[in-house]
């Protein structure tokens, strides 16, 4: 079907482009969009978020919209979590499997209808949901969403299409103060419906309000470790979103943070990242994920091989802490400890790793062989030649202190 | 855009080279700086090692890359910045300075294959 001599596609450009190449970021092709890996240092994007906020463009990751009387059902058949158990404006963690129970993606789903609209339980009340996709899988997703619609016993009745709208995500200690910052000036609403206060929205829920005006969906979720919510705008409307938490966050220590930091926060947070901890080849027990897969409902895509389970010398994700300063990165192998001879035997693989700017000793997250899976076992990983002596240790690498 | 120092010679790798006598002092330049971001890591040749001109002999790490260091110059190492053991970031914040990377004593200054500042800067400018 591709024909080699036609170039490849034009990196896609999200609505905010024009402001990251202002403000000076280094852009660089991500998942076929062109995105800031950095505004200043990566490193000083990540202590940021960790000590005051970070605002993050997100908005090539894939929203796609769900909808009908029976998405509820659909989603339990199409996706690995029991979606139809959501409570109204409620978000879960969930993945897409394969029929031989890979991962295709990592999502998160959101329930947005209105508490108003479950109040009325009227069954055959449309029902909706957001599916949260990665950029490198968002078509994916939607193509296999789209084609999941139809089983051999039925046709789900809904309609599964790509929203389009930006994703601006606030992250770090600051984040609920500069959001409240811009409702104090009169600029972001929540609708009184959801009940919500900015103070009050949970972890993992999200309330409808408005910015100027404007219909956005803003959600206590985050993929740093941190405090922080993720806002959902037209894409027309990003800009002045952005330009306003920028003005507002400034004295509150608020910076522009690229996908470096994004990948450096999450990582020491221990969450996987699609393409690296997750692929088609993993099954979710594999990635210690084995409990978002949940076996007791009816048929859903990949059941079967999730029931067989992955075999029991598969390899199992870990967390290793290394010493000194130099990080094992992805690809690296892992090795036994050098036991004096220099020979290095190999028992894994890197998936993501780097020197920790929080913790200040590298971390890494790997797959290795499942007797070698306990906390404390000494590891080392092969860095250009030297093996890197470390252990595994328990994941998350950091865990924010929780408020009083 | 800085200003390259015009007494020094220039890699296409992004080293610069200051030849006094049959001594040379090496380091990265800006360029290479930025585009590594804070240095957590300098690995340099040891005093007394043979350098082959053009051949890996060291390698500087970032938070998020590695990049290998080429001997501009064949020779033996001399001296080597051992400030950077301690604090690796120098090599980073002050190229031009403090964050010299090591000096070797030179065989034949051959300095036909290095590059003036101004053809070095026409390089990186054609990168960005």
């Amino acid at each position: 079907m591709t024909d080699p001599t036609v170039p490849s596609a034009p990196l896609l450009r999200t609505p905010l482009h024009d402001l990251h190449v202002a403000a000076g970021a280094t852009m660089v092709p991500f998942a076929g969009w062109s995105m800031p890996v950095k505004y200043t240092s990566d490193v000083a994007e990540h202590v940021a978020v960790r000590t005051t906020a970070g605002l993050f463009d997100i908005s090539h990751m894939g929203q796609l919209s769900v909808e009908g009387p029976d998405a509820a059902a659909f989603l339990d058949h199409a996706l690995a979590g029991r979606m139809s158990a959501l409570a109204p404006l409620q978000s879960k963690y969930t993945m897409m499997l394969a029929p031989s129970g890979g991962i295709v993606d990592d999502l998160i789903v959101t329930n947005t209808h209105t508490p108003e609209a479950a109040a009325s339980r009227d069954p055959a009340a449309p029902t909706a949901y957001l599916v949260v996709a990665n950029a490198g899988n968002r078509d994916a997703v939607l193509a296999a969403l789209i084609e999941r619609t139809t089983t051999a016993e039925r046709t789900f009745d809904v309609v599964v299409t790509d929203t389009h709208r930006a994703l601006i995500a606030v992250q770090g200690p600051r984040a609920q103060a500069i959001l409240e910052g811009l409702a104090a000036a009169g600029r972001l609403t929540l609708d009184a419906s959801s009940g919500a206060t900015l103070a009050d929205l949970r972890y993992y829920r999200s309330a409808p309000g408005a910015f100027d005006g404007e219909t956005i969906t803003l959600s206590r979720t985050g993929y740093t470790g941190e405090d922080g919510f993720e806002i959902s705008v037209a894409p027309e409307r990003a800009v002045e979103l952005w330009e306003a938490i920028s003005a507002v966050g400034a004295p509150h220590g608020l910076v522009l943070a690229g996908l470096a930091s994004r990948d450096t926060l999450r990582l020491e947070a221990g969450m996987p990242l699609y393409g690296h901890e997750l692929s088609l080849d993993t099954l979710p027990a594999q990635a210690g994920l084995g409990r978002v897969v949940v076996t007791a409902k009816d048929d859903f895509v990949g059941r079967e091989a999730i029931l067989a389970g992955p075999p029991a010398d598969a390899p199992v994700l870990v967390g290793i802490a290394l010493t000194g300063r130099r990080a094992g990165r992805a690809d690296y192998p892992v090795v036994l400890p050098d036991g004096g001879d220099g020979a290095l035997e190999r028992v894994g693989t890197v998936t993501s790793g780097v020197l920790s700017p929080t913790l200040g000793h590298p971390i890494a997250m790997a797959y290795v062989a499942p007797h070698l899976a306990e906390i404390g076992t000494a590891l080392a990983v092969d860095v250009r030649g030297t093996a890197v002596p470390g252990e595994v240790v328990a994941l998350p690498f950091y865990r924010r202190a929780k408020e009083s | 855009m800085s200003t390259l120092p015009a007494d020094l010679s220039y890699t296409s790798e992004h080293e610069w080279v200051q030849i006094e006598g049959d001594l040379a002092t090496v380091g990265i330049t800006t360029y290479a700086a930025d585009q590594l971001g804070e240095v957590v890591y300098v690995a340099l040749p040891a005093v007394g090692d043979e350098l082959t001109a053009g051949a890996v002999c060291g390698e500087v790490e970032s938070h998020k890359s590695v990049s290998e260091l080429f001997a501009p110059l064949g020779g033996v190492v001399s001296e080597v910045n051992a400030s950077l053991e301690g604090e690796p970031e120098l090599a980073g914040s002050d190229p031009f300075g403090s964050g010299w990377l090591f000096r070797v004593q030179v065989h034949e200054p051959d300095l036909g294959h290095l590059l003036s500042a101004e053809d070095y800067q026409a390089q990186v400018d054609a990168l960005s």
